[in-house]
């Protein structure tokens, strides 16, 4: 089962690595991980999404939170947070193809952001599914390269998750 | 707040003072050399050692005998990485303890600069937290808040790699106050917890209460005892709770698991109720941990949450300080008579008492533990790893907490004399005794000279088998006797010889009668002193749960396979004559 998790942590140098280590060591599967700044400069905040069962999650956010840099940890259940994920994707495209895409390309309200002869690159943003559907539907086309961001996450209503 | 001009090198100085530090264990090198002349120009106590080990492994027997944070040093790479086995020890067995490590110039880091070692890089998995140092201006506040996490909590090692060029810095001295957003040991214990926690001990018909380490650093050990003897309990350590409940009262079942006593693993699987307190359900705890202690309900209480669910599930957790928490529960719970499970435990001991097979020829190792015991009770014991560790922990009565210092989590051979070196630094009053096997004496025995040259009197036992023991009984048992690389023979050293080599006192025992006039004289001496006991190679430690097995399927092993000790006496015999033969021993 997978679980996503919102950790706050101290926007130091090696934090990243403590938090990978410590995915390595204890053996625990991490699908995506995604990190950027908060509206605090002194904190970072990841968004984890973790293989596992209820025991393994238990002890990923216990674990986390043992970390001295690690400020917060939360679990985001899927029923009461949203989540993102961007990708962008170069497909092969020519003049006969390229309508089609751009069809596909507005019913998942993605964007065109780059244009050539031979390719083209869309922006799509989404939760996993309607991201891993755009790329399924474009695969027939010939995707040269594919860029995720990995999830990013946030409870529903007033509730936050900061330091 | 006072604001002094110094080095960087004095700013550590003043941060160890201000720390409390009376003591540290190193060994300099290049980038050290700052530092290294701030400390010849201070106060503190610098005790030079042989080989990093051991300075790491000495203040984490300090760190054990005194409940302060050991501290050693070391120089940048090959220094800094001959910390890692005692760091990481310290580590599995939560002791505190900070390492200060030398660094290579700020601009030469990643540039694999002569003696640069990523050694926060390689401690982290090994490290309650590291630090690398970029200015002379955050090493007040960063050895502040290494004590500070050092002791605090569920203890554990500190690691703070100090670059060359921070050491000669010039920093205006301030002590900041600790200010760490992200750690906030729990130390309270939640009141419905221990309210339940107690209704299901006074429900309980057959209670065990399981005690680890934890007790004994959080010094709840008479708390524990209150509560135990309140109600009638009885109560099983863990290697690293050996001494937190004396092992001469009744209600002591001795340790448990893959060498404790078989009533104590009988009492376990037959228990409804058990009381965790600061121990983790290792795996040489608990044998086949779907067997273990089937009926009972778990209350596990740790000042790591982390611990609790890792292993087994659990019915009421408890987090927080073992020390609140034994005492709340102790003020909550009614007293207990004794009981029908008081009296089958008792019928238990009586039947399966931990027992070795004497001999009048041959000198048995349970039997220099026995007698030690009997002439040095209250003496700091250190061990070695392997079944000098088992035979210490069984066979000495041990009754004080701070008074059993043995590497568990990692089961480091080589641990016991420099951890005895440290413990006698942090306990000088104290005799401290390291029983040790020869195998793993030799993997520090240049601390011999640090022993000798700093005037640190420890004695040590050495149960010489002759080989690495506690594999060659695997062998023996599941490996049809092919003692493979398990052999080490007598012939090499002499540790007699090796003792004076070094300026130690080296004495010997051969025969049973002469192992108490071995020990009077070597408690006797005021010098450190090695007693080489020659014992029966083939003798095993026993009882024992074999790999993989309930803790009730446990093993009588007491017996010694004749054919085996002449087997192993054989290969050892004919150059041994030629080194001790005139001494004609066995």
């Amino acid at each position: 089962m997978k679980h996503t998790i919102a950790v706050i942590v101290e926007n130091k140098s090696g934090v990243l690595t403590r938090i990978a280590g410590l995915f390595s060591r204890r053996s625990f599967n991490i699908d995506s991980l995604s990190v950027g700044a908060t509206d605090n400069p002194d904190y970072s905040r990841m968004t984890i999404t973790v293989q596992g069962d209820k025991d393994v999650l238990e002890q990923v956010i216990k674990q986390l939170s043992k970390l001295i840099n690690v400020i917060r940890v939360s679990e985001l259940a899927p029923a009461e947070s949203v989540e993102r994920e961007l990708a962008v994707i170069k497909v092969s495209a020519d003049r006969e193809s390229r309508s089609e895409i751009m069809q596909i390309v507005n019913i998942f309200r993605a964007k065109i952001i780059d244009v050539s002869a031979k390719s083209m690159i869309i922006e799509a943003t989404g939760d996993e599914e309607k991201i891993d559907a755009i790329i399924q539907l474009l695969r027939q086309f010939g995707i040269k390269e594919l860029a995720r961001t990995g999830k990013v996450a946030m409870v529903r209503g007033p509730r936050v998750v900061k330091a | 707040m006072s604001k002094t001009k110094m080095t960087g090198a004095q700013a550590v100085l003043e941060s160890l003072k201000r720390e409390g530090v009376d003591v540290v264990f190193g060994l300099p090198g290049g980038v050290l050399l700052p530092l290294y002349d701030a400390i010849y120009q201070s106060d503190l106590r610098h005790i030079l050692v042989r080989h990093e080990q051991g300075a790491a492994h000495m203040a984490d027997g300090y760190a054990r005998a005194t409940g302060k944070v050991g501290v050693c040093l070391a120089t940048s790479g090959p220094g800094a990485t001959n910390l890692v086995t005692g760091i990481a020890n310290a580590y599995m067995d939560s002791v505190p303890m900070v390492a200060i490590t030398g660094q290579v110039n700020t601009w030469l880091i990643g540039k694999d600069a002569f003696q640069e070692a990523d050694i926060t890089g390689i401690t982290l998995p090994i490290t309650k937290h590291n630090y690398l140092l970029r200015s002379a201006r955050e090493i007040s506040r960063v050895f502040r808040e290494a004590f500070y996490i050092a002791h605090s909590g569920r203890p554990g090692p500190v690691l703070i790699d100090l670059p060359r060029d921070v050491t000669v810095e010039e920093v205006e001295f301030t002590w900041p106050e600790v200010n760490l957003p992200g750690y906030h040991p729990s130390f309270k214990v939640h009141e419905m917890q221990i309210k339940k926690a107690a209704k299901l001990l006074m429900d309980a018909e057959r209670p065990v209460i399981y005690v680890g380490g934890g007790v004994k650093y959080a010094d709840a050990h008479r708390e524990l005892f209150d509560l135990a003897t309140k109600i009638n309990a009885p109560v099983t350590t863990t290697l690293m709770g050996v001494g937190c409940f004396p092992e001469d009262h009744p209600l002591s079942l001795g340790m448990l698991g893959m060498h404790g006593t078989k009533y104590a693993n009988y009492s376990i699987q037959e228990s409804d109720l058990i009381l965790a307190v600061g121990a983790r359900f290792d795996d040489r705890v608990t044998g086949k941990i779907a067997s273990f202690a089937p009926r009972a309900k778990i209350v596990h209480i740790d000042v790591d949450p982390a611990e609790i669910g890792k292993n087994v599930r659990v019915d009421i957790p408890v987090v927080g300080d073992a020390r609140n928490a034994l005492a709340a529960l102790a003020k909550e719970v009614v007293p207990k008579p004794r009981s029908a499970w008081n009296e089958k435990i008792e019928a238990w001991k009586k039947d399966h008492p931990l027992r070795y097979i004497p001999d009048i020829n041959i000198i048995k190792p349970q039997f220099v533990i026995e007698k030690l015991c009997e002439l040095a009770p209250d003496a700091i014991i250190t061990t070695e790893v392997g079944q000098n560790q088992m035979w210490a922990a069984q066979f000495f009565v041990h009754k004080d907490p701070r008074k059993f210092i043995s590497s568990g989590g990692l089961g480091t051979m080589g641990y016991g004399f420099p951890a005895a070196i440290g413990a006698k630094m942090g306990c000088p009053e104290c005799e401290v005794i390291d029983i040790a096997g020869d195998g793993s004496f030799l993997m520090n025995s240049q601390e011999l000279a640090t022993a000798v040259v700093n005037d640190i009197p420890v004695k040590v036992a050495i149960l010489n088998n002759g080989c690495l023991g506690m594999v060659r009984q695997w062998q023996e048992l599941f490996f049809e006797k092919r003692y493979s690389a398990t052999i080490l023979g007598r012939t090499s050293p002499d540790f007699v010889k090796l003792a004076e080599a070094y300026g130690a006192v080296g004495l010997r025992a051969t025969r049973p009668s002469e192992v108490e006039p071995v020990i009077r004289a070597a408690l006797a001496a005021d010098r450190p002193t090695i007693m080489d006991f020659i014992i029966n190679p083939a003798e095993k430690v026993s009882p024992m749960v074999p790999a993989g097995a309930t803790l009730s399927e446990i093993l009588d092993l007491e017996w010694c396979d004749e054919a085996n000790t002449s087997h192993l006496e054989k290969i050892y015999s004919d150059a041994r004559k030629e080194i001790l033969g005139s001494e004609g021993y066995i």
